[in-house]
Protein backbone atom coordinates (compact mmCIF):
# COMPACT_ATOMS: atom_id res chain seq x y z
CA UNK A 1 0.00 0.00 0.00
CA UNK A 2 1.18 3.18 -1.32
CA UNK A 3 1.34 6.37 1.80
CA UNK A 4 0.78 9.77 0.01
CA UNK A 5 2.58 12.51 0.98
CA UNK A 6 -1.28 14.27 1.80
CA UNK A 7 -2.14 12.11 4.44
CA UNK A 8 -2.88 13.67 7.67
CA UNK A 9 -2.73 10.43 9.85
CA UNK A 10 -0.13 10.14 12.25
CA UNK A 11 2.07 6.69 10.92
CA UNK A 12 1.31 4.58 14.47
CA UNK A 13 -2.64 5.68 13.06
CA UNK A 14 -1.79 4.30 10.10
CA UNK A 15 -0.74 1.29 11.34
CA UNK A 16 -3.15 0.12 13.88
CA UNK A 17 -5.87 0.96 10.77
CA UNK A 18 -8.41 1.47 13.32
CA UNK A 19 -10.39 4.56 11.11
CA UNK A 20 -12.37 7.63 12.66
CA UNK A 21 -15.21 5.36 14.63
CA UNK A 22 -11.75 3.44 16.74
CA UNK A 23 -12.93 0.15 15.67
CA UNK A 24 -11.38 -0.58 12.25
CA UNK A 25 -12.84 -3.94 10.96
CA UNK A 26 -13.51 -5.26 14.82
CA UNK A 27 -17.11 -5.32 13.90
CA UNK A 28 -16.43 -7.32 10.58
CA UNK A 29 -14.16 -9.73 12.09
CA UNK A 30 -16.22 -10.60 14.97
CA UNK A 31 -19.25 -11.55 12.62
CA UNK A 32 -17.03 -13.72 10.73
CA UNK A 33 -15.65 -15.50 13.06
CA UNK A 34 -19.20 -16.07 15.47
CA UNK A 35 -20.71 -17.03 11.42
CA UNK A 36 -17.92 -19.59 10.86
CA UNK A 37 -18.83 -21.25 14.69
CA UNK A 38 -22.12 -20.98 13.55
CA UNK A 39 -21.82 -23.21 10.70
CA UNK A 40 -21.54 -26.43 12.39
CA UNK A 41 -23.52 -25.07 15.56
CA UNK A 42 -26.88 -24.72 13.98
CA UNK A 43 -26.75 -28.03 11.63
CA UNK A 44 -26.07 -29.65 15.13
CA UNK A 45 -28.85 -28.02 16.92
CA UNK A 46 -31.55 -28.29 13.86
CA UNK A 47 -31.03 -32.07 13.45
CA UNK A 48 -31.04 -32.44 17.15
CA UNK A 49 -34.15 -31.05 17.65
CA UNK A 50 -35.43 -32.99 14.24
CA UNK A 51 -34.48 -36.03 15.94
CA UNK A 52 -35.99 -35.06 19.16
CA UNK A 53 -38.67 -34.54 17.65
CA UNK A 54 -38.96 -38.18 16.22
CA UNK A 55 -39.62 -39.40 20.18
CA UNK A 56 -42.83 -37.18 20.41
CA UNK A 57 -40.04 -34.28 22.20
CA UNK A 58 -41.91 -34.34 25.21
CA UNK A 59 -40.48 -33.12 28.40
CA UNK A 60 -38.63 -36.07 29.57
CA UNK A 61 -36.70 -36.70 26.39
CA UNK A 62 -35.87 -32.91 25.81
CA UNK A 63 -34.59 -32.62 29.46
CA UNK A 64 -33.02 -36.17 29.25
CA UNK A 65 -31.06 -34.36 25.86
CA UNK A 66 -30.52 -31.58 27.21
CA UNK A 67 -28.58 -33.06 30.55
CA UNK A 68 -25.94 -34.50 28.77
CA UNK A 69 -22.62 -32.44 29.71
CA UNK A 70 -21.70 -32.50 26.47
CA UNK A 71 -24.97 -31.15 24.71
CA UNK A 72 -25.36 -28.60 27.78
CA UNK A 73 -22.08 -27.20 26.34
CA UNK A 74 -22.73 -27.22 23.03
CA UNK A 75 -25.90 -25.50 24.01
CA UNK A 76 -24.28 -22.57 25.98
CA UNK A 77 -22.11 -22.10 22.41
CA UNK A 78 -25.00 -22.38 20.27
CA UNK A 79 -26.49 -19.57 22.27
CA UNK A 80 -23.60 -17.47 22.82
CA UNK A 81 -22.59 -17.81 19.15
CA UNK A 82 -26.15 -17.16 17.98
CA UNK A 83 -27.02 -14.43 20.04
CA UNK A 84 -23.89 -12.42 19.57
CA UNK A 85 -24.09 -12.68 15.72
CA UNK A 86 -27.56 -11.94 16.23
CA UNK A 87 -26.67 -8.88 17.65
CA UNK A 88 -23.93 -7.82 15.26
CA UNK A 89 -26.55 -8.64 13.09
CA UNK A 90 -29.62 -6.49 14.32
CA UNK A 91 -26.43 -3.12 14.39
CA UNK A 92 -25.88 -3.36 11.14
CA UNK A 93 -29.59 -3.33 10.30
CA UNK A 94 -29.92 -0.63 12.40
CA UNK A 95 -27.45 1.82 11.65
CA UNK A 96 -28.54 1.19 7.60
CA UNK A 97 -32.07 2.40 8.32
CA UNK A 98 -32.57 4.33 11.57
CA UNK A 99 -31.43 7.49 10.57
CA UNK A 100 -31.90 9.82 13.59
CA UNK A 101 -28.76 10.09 16.11
CA UNK A 102 -31.12 9.99 19.16
CA UNK A 103 -33.17 6.76 17.97
CA UNK A 104 -30.40 4.61 16.62
CA UNK A 105 -27.86 5.26 19.72
CA UNK A 106 -31.46 4.09 21.82
CA UNK A 107 -32.58 1.50 19.49
CA UNK A 108 -28.82 0.15 19.42
CA UNK A 109 -28.42 -0.08 23.04
CA UNK A 110 -31.57 -1.66 23.97
CA UNK A 111 -31.01 -4.26 20.99
CA UNK A 112 -27.26 -4.86 23.12
CA UNK A 113 -29.16 -5.08 26.40
CA UNK A 114 -32.14 -7.79 25.39
CA UNK A 115 -29.42 -10.13 23.67
CA UNK A 116 -27.29 -9.82 26.26
CA UNK A 117 -30.31 -10.64 29.13
CA UNK A 118 -31.71 -13.62 26.53
CA UNK A 119 -27.93 -14.84 26.61
CA UNK A 120 -27.65 -15.00 30.43
CA UNK A 121 -31.28 -16.66 31.06
CA UNK A 122 -30.87 -18.58 28.32
CA UNK A 123 -27.59 -20.03 29.86
CA UNK A 124 -29.10 -20.39 33.35
CA UNK A 125 -32.11 -22.31 31.91
CA UNK A 126 -29.30 -24.56 30.42
CA UNK A 127 -27.28 -25.01 33.16
CA UNK A 128 -30.68 -25.39 35.76
CA UNK A 129 -31.91 -28.62 33.75
CA UNK A 130 -28.13 -30.14 33.19
CA UNK A 131 -27.33 -29.54 36.80
CA UNK A 132 -30.56 -30.10 38.17
CA UNK B 1 -24.75 9.96 8.65
CA UNK B 2 -26.20 13.72 8.40
CA UNK B 3 -29.32 14.71 10.26
CA UNK B 4 -29.58 17.47 8.25
CA UNK B 5 -32.66 16.86 5.85
CA UNK B 6 -31.44 17.56 2.22
CA UNK B 7 -32.81 19.93 -0.07
CA UNK B 8 -33.81 17.87 -2.42
CA UNK B 9 -36.07 15.18 -0.89
CA UNK B 10 -34.28 11.98 -3.08
CA UNK B 11 -35.17 8.75 -2.67
CA UNK B 12 -32.94 6.50 -0.54
CA UNK B 13 -32.49 2.79 -0.23
CA UNK B 14 -34.66 0.54 0.91
CA UNK B 15 -37.27 2.31 -0.96
CA UNK B 16 -36.29 2.51 -4.35
CA UNK B 17 -37.14 -0.84 -5.14
CA UNK B 18 -39.24 -0.90 -8.26
CA UNK B 19 -39.23 1.79 -9.13
CA UNK B 20 -35.56 2.66 -9.73
CA UNK B 21 -34.05 -0.72 -9.44
CA UNK B 22 -34.42 -3.21 -11.87
CA UNK B 23 -35.18 -6.53 -10.92
CA UNK B 24 -31.86 -8.79 -10.00
CA UNK B 25 -31.96 -12.28 -9.01
CA UNK B 26 -28.71 -11.93 -6.94
CA UNK B 27 -30.42 -8.57 -4.88
CA UNK B 28 -33.57 -10.65 -3.80
CA UNK B 29 -31.39 -12.81 -2.37
CA UNK B 30 -29.42 -10.27 -0.60
CA UNK B 31 -32.60 -8.87 0.78
CA UNK B 32 -33.37 -12.83 1.76
CA UNK B 33 -30.48 -12.55 3.72
CA UNK B 34 -31.40 -9.75 5.71
CA UNK B 35 -35.15 -10.54 6.25
CA UNK B 36 -34.42 -14.13 7.10
CA UNK B 37 -31.45 -12.51 9.64
CA UNK B 38 -34.23 -10.41 11.21
CA UNK B 39 -36.52 -13.45 11.28
CA UNK B 40 -34.28 -15.47 12.99
CA UNK B 41 -33.41 -12.92 15.83
CA UNK B 42 -36.72 -13.14 17.02
CA UNK B 43 -36.26 -17.34 16.62
CA UNK B 44 -33.36 -17.01 18.72
CA UNK B 45 -35.32 -15.31 21.46
CA UNK B 46 -38.08 -18.03 20.62
CA UNK B 47 -35.25 -20.52 21.95
CA UNK B 48 -34.84 -18.78 24.63
CA UNK B 49 -38.03 -19.13 25.70
CA UNK B 50 -38.37 -22.66 25.11
CA UNK B 51 -35.11 -23.32 27.29
CA UNK B 52 -36.57 -21.11 29.84
CA UNK B 53 -39.87 -23.03 30.04
CA UNK B 54 -38.01 -26.61 29.73
CA UNK B 55 -36.22 -25.23 32.95
CA UNK B 56 -39.31 -24.30 34.74
CA UNK B 57 -40.74 -27.46 34.40
CA UNK B 58 -43.21 -30.24 32.48
CA UNK B 59 -46.18 -27.60 33.01
CA UNK B 60 -44.36 -24.62 31.90
CA UNK B 61 -42.79 -26.97 29.28
CA UNK B 62 -46.15 -28.08 28.35
CA UNK B 63 -47.31 -24.76 27.83
CA UNK B 64 -45.17 -24.16 24.76
CA UNK B 65 -44.95 -27.42 23.13
CA UNK B 66 -48.58 -27.28 22.62
CA UNK B 67 -48.38 -24.38 20.57
CA UNK B 68 -45.42 -25.97 18.73
CA UNK B 69 -47.04 -29.21 17.84
CA UNK B 70 -50.44 -27.42 17.04
CA UNK B 71 -50.49 -26.78 13.10
CA UNK B 72 -49.68 -23.09 12.99
CA UNK B 73 -46.76 -23.68 15.66
CA UNK B 74 -45.32 -26.43 12.99
CA UNK B 75 -45.96 -24.19 9.68
CA UNK B 76 -43.98 -21.38 11.68
CA UNK B 77 -41.50 -24.20 12.76
CA UNK B 78 -40.96 -25.21 8.66
CA UNK B 79 -40.23 -21.47 7.13
CA UNK B 80 -37.91 -21.03 10.50
CA UNK B 81 -36.19 -24.26 9.14
CA UNK B 82 -36.08 -22.68 5.88
CA UNK B 83 -35.11 -19.57 7.06
CA UNK B 84 -32.57 -20.68 9.11
CA UNK B 85 -31.16 -22.74 6.16
CA UNK B 86 -30.95 -20.50 3.74
CA UNK B 87 -29.46 -17.69 6.52
CA UNK B 88 -26.87 -20.34 6.51
CA UNK B 89 -26.25 -21.22 3.36
CA UNK B 90 -25.99 -17.41 1.94
CA UNK B 91 -23.81 -16.61 4.62
CA UNK B 92 -21.35 -19.38 3.03
CA UNK B 93 -21.16 -17.65 0.51
CA UNK B 94 -20.62 -14.14 1.88
CA UNK B 95 -17.60 -15.95 3.89
CA UNK B 96 -16.42 -17.09 -0.07
CA UNK B 97 -16.72 -13.68 -1.20
CA UNK B 98 -14.92 -12.34 2.01
CA UNK B 99 -11.69 -14.18 0.64
CA UNK B 100 -12.82 -13.05 -3.01
CA UNK B 101 -14.05 -16.21 -4.64
CA UNK B 102 -16.95 -16.19 -6.40
CA UNK B 103 -17.53 -12.81 -6.65
CA UNK B 104 -18.06 -12.49 -10.44
CA UNK B 105 -21.78 -11.93 -11.76
CA UNK B 106 -22.22 -15.36 -12.96
CA UNK B 107 -20.43 -17.21 -10.51
CA UNK B 108 -22.67 -14.85 -7.79
CA UNK B 109 -25.82 -15.31 -9.49
CA UNK B 110 -25.11 -19.67 -9.70
CA UNK B 111 -24.18 -19.85 -6.16
CA UNK B 112 -27.08 -18.31 -5.27
CA UNK B 113 -29.05 -20.84 -7.26
CA UNK B 114 -26.81 -23.42 -5.28
CA UNK B 115 -27.98 -21.96 -2.08
CA UNK B 116 -31.39 -21.61 -2.31
CA UNK B 117 -31.26 -25.40 -3.49
CA UNK B 118 -29.10 -26.92 -0.47
CA UNK B 119 -31.46 -24.61 1.85
CA UNK B 120 -34.54 -26.46 0.98
CA UNK B 121 -32.56 -29.86 0.51
CA UNK B 122 -31.58 -29.15 4.05
CA UNK B 123 -34.84 -28.46 5.05
CA UNK B 124 -36.60 -31.65 3.73
CA UNK B 125 -33.99 -33.30 5.50
CA UNK B 126 -34.47 -31.67 8.58
CA UNK B 127 -38.35 -32.69 8.55
CA UNK B 128 -37.49 -35.95 7.11
CA UNK B 129 -35.58 -36.55 10.48
CA UNK B 130 -38.49 -35.10 12.64
CA UNK B 131 -41.27 -37.10 10.77
CA UNK B 132 -39.68 -40.31 9.36
CA UNK B 133 -36.69 -40.94 12.09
Amino acid sequence: MSVSSKDLRSPLSRARGLGSAKEGVQHFWVQRVSAVALVPLTLWFVFSIARLATGAADYAAVEYWVSAPSVAVTLVLFLIATLYHSMLGVQVVVEDYVSGEGAKLTVLMLSKFVHMIAAAAGIFAVLKVALA
Amino acid sequence: MSTKTPADPRPLSPFMLGQYYRFQWTSLLSFAHRITGIGLTIGAFLVVGWLIALAGGPQAYGMISTHVGAWYGQVLLFCWTWALMYHLGNGIRHLFWDVGMGFDLKAAERSGYAVVVASLVLTAAAWAVAYIG
